[in-house]
């Protein structure tokens, strides 16, 4: 593993990565986001967690805007996010998003899913997109299946090539939705070692998952969230060992059996 | 445990067994297929009888001229072959450069032009087309070698289908001066009056379509109002009504000077009208993407532009072909109707030749002629389409 192609993270930065000041959200009448406050520093590692339906991945993808919040303010490194359609496209290309169906390109080789946002956003030549992307692939473990199509590979390869995917934009930011759901039990673990190594490297990142086993090893911080809200969040071993708030007891209790 | 591999008992594979399993498997099945059998071989005996013994095929092979380019004047015609020359060797260099999909389109043109030249065996003028079609066939594999051989750059070539299209219509209609004098649109007939009507068509209602189904599925109020009308107006009414009022209505409402040919005048119409199904079929194509392909595109910064050009266009495409080939072969066989505008294609010539009176009762001789290049084309069609899913299709699944 090579630190060679890590995006560049100002660790003597104090400036928060992400500010999420009393965002709301509706879904026509339904309310499922109540205001949610949350603050990520450079090179923070934060867990979110709760019960399906809880909101929390609406409410990562309101920080690329995949969809719109109605109310309050998000900051991304510095850019407010507008209905401008120049600061979306500018903290979208900040922002690597891995999705739980991972979402590969099914037309397109595993390079080429890879090379494609570089090149057509970031106008890299061929030869630098190809280069780079072979050095994630190699990264996250899977150059040999650089000629693929997706449809070739084991679920595992194929969110790790979407983790590679993400990263050739060289992103300031990882979000994580529900990566490792909608794998067979043997694959999650070579996709939270490529996140864990990455989280080693330095990157920010957002996960919303439920493996807790990944969230007590590798989260500066976890946050519960419940009903549209932030009930309670801390350091894993405050949330795992002295849960304050009721609800993260029960939910805690339901997961780790 | 052994697990030794057994040959399968004898009773299950070889030609006895096949018979048995798949045409007398049960009374009922023996039947059926003895009386299909039956049928078969009579009309093979009848129609084949006629075909060889009865039919006077004279009337086809002494007009064979009018049934492949009309009223075209002879000694302009070197013009067509030259045009099909440059169609075949662009056709073989593209196929020997990018392989798969363009390989079909060269495959196709030389197996075509193969079939055509066994459809003229018996014609006067047999010698000159067969030998100028097998040397256009011969000289697709020798351009598709040339393409493989030689690392030929692919903008050019690109360029160069682009330019054939203004040097295909200065070719056929003629420049004015030089060796390429005006041959009149009016003149132009048969079976290249046939392809040209169906190629244009084609090529023009394709893009067009495919823009209308981005415009009805657009978020621009005005865009996709627009769309939808066109499509819902122009299939809502016939082929033929659209011919009419691009024939006689279009030069009411223009100036009086303004004059638009003949058979613009049907290209036109049959683009439009071909147009407003091909945004149907794509616009299924399109609901077919899942919304995650959009998400993962935009979360990587592509915009609405590149989402649709790269990501969701290729796959949208690609599950209509069938359909979109389906929608080809039914323009094909609709270019028959602008006979009712007065121009003279295959079919309309062969009914030109059938009232002359020297072809009296020869009417089964000429349609079935017209129908047999008709097969010949969409059957092709249909193969290429086979052809075009399965080198599409790496990957899908």
């Amino acid at each position: 593993m090579t630190a060679d192609n890590l995006p560049p993270v100002e660790a003597e930065s104090t400036e928060p990565m992400i500010v999420c000041r009393d965002v709301h959200k509706w879904f026509g009448q339904l309310h499922v986001l109540r205001g949610i406050n949350l603050e990520v520093q450079p090179r923070e590692v934060v867990v979110i967690f709760g019960a399906s339906g809880s909101g929390k991945s609406t409410f990562i993808r309101t920080i690329n805007r995949l969809e719109e919040h109605q109310r309050g303010e998000i900051v991304v490194d510095g850019i407010e996010l507008t209905d401008d359609i120049r600061n979306i496209a500018a903290i979208r290309s900040e922002i690597g998003m891995v999705f739980q169906s991972f979402n590969l390109f099914p037309h397109l080789t595993v390079m080429q899913n890879v090379m494609l946002a570089p090149m057509r956003v970031r106008k890299w030549s061929r030869d630098q997109a190809e280069h780079v992307g072979m050095e994630l692939l190699t990264r996250v473990g899977i150059p040999e299946q650089a000629h693929k199509h997706p449809a070739q590979l084991s679920g595992g390869q194929q969110q790790r090539v979407a983790i590679a995917r993400a990263l050739a934009m060289q992103p300031k930011i990882m979000l994580f939705d529900e990566p490792t759901s909608a794998l067979d039990p043997e694959m999650i673990s070579e996709v939270l070692d490529v996140m864990r190594e990455l989280a080693e490297s330095g990157m920010t990142m957002l996960c919303v998952t439920h493996e807790m086993g990944f969230a007590r090893a590798v989260a500066n911080r976890m946050v519960f969230f419940d009903n549209g809200e932030i009930v309670e969040e801390g350091p894993p071993s405050q949330i795992f060992e002295a849960p304050q708030h009721q609800r993260t007891k029960q939910f805690l209790a339901q997961i780790l059996h | 445990m052994t697990a030794e591999t057994l040959p399968p008992p004898s009773t299950s594979i070889g030609p006895a067994a096949w018979l048995r399993r798949n045409l007398f498997s049960s009374i009922g099945s023996s039947v059926a297929t003895v009386v299909i059998l039956a049928l078969v071989a009579y009309l093979a005996v009848t129609v084949g009888g006629w075909a060889i013994g009865e039919a006077r095929w004279a009337v086809v092979t002494s007009n064979l001229r009018l049934f492949l380019i009309g009223q075209y004047p002879v000694e302009q015609a070197w013009r067509l072959w030259l045009e099909l020359a440059l169609l075949s060797v662009l056709a073989g260099v593209s196929g020997g450069v990018y392989g798969q999909t363009t390989r079909t389109l060269a495959v196709s043109l030389s197996a075509m032009q193969l079939l055509l030249a066994v459809l003229m065996v018996a014609s006067p003028l047999g010698p000159i087309i067969i030998g100028g079609l097998l040397a256009n066939a011969l000289a697709v594999w020798g351009a598709y070698a040339l393409g493989r051989a030689f690392a030929v750059p692919r903008t050019p070539l690109l360029i160069a289908w682009v330019l054939s299209i203004p040097v295909s219509f200065a070719l056929i209609g003629g420049i004015g001066f030089g060796p390429l004098p005006t041959v009149q649109s009016s003149v132009w007939g048969g079976l290249l009056l046939t392809m040209l009507l169906a190629v244009v068509g084609i090529l023009l209602a394709f893009p067009l379509g495919v823009l209308l189904a981005l415009g009805r599925r657009s978020s621009l109020p005005a865009a996709r109002v627009l769309s939808t009308a066109y499509i819902e107006l122009v299939r809502g009414v016939p082929l033929i009504t659209l011919l009419f009022m691009a024939d006689i209505m279009l030069p009411l409402l223009l100036p009086g000077e303004w004059r638009i040919d003949r058979v613009a005048r049907a290209m036109g119409g049959i683009t439009l009208f071909s147009a407003a199904y091909v945004a149907e079929n794509v616009r299924g194509g399109l609901q077919a993407i899942p919304s995650g392909q959009y998400e993962a595109a935009h979360a990587l910064g592509l915009n609405g532009f590149q989402t649709n050009l790269f990501i969701v266009l290729p796959q949208a495409l690609r599950s209509v072909i069938p359909a979109n080939v389906g929608l080809f072969i039914s323009l094909l066989k609709d270019t028959t109707l602008v006979t009712i505008v007065g121009l003279l294609e295959i079919l309309g010539i062969g009914r030109a030749i059938l009232a002359q009176p020297e072809s009296l009762g020869a009417n089964l001789e000429v349609y079935v002629f017209v129908a047999g290049v008709f097969f010949v084309l969409c059957y092709a069609m249909s193969q290429a389409s086979y052809r075009l899913e399965r080198a599409m299709g790496v990957g899908s699944r």
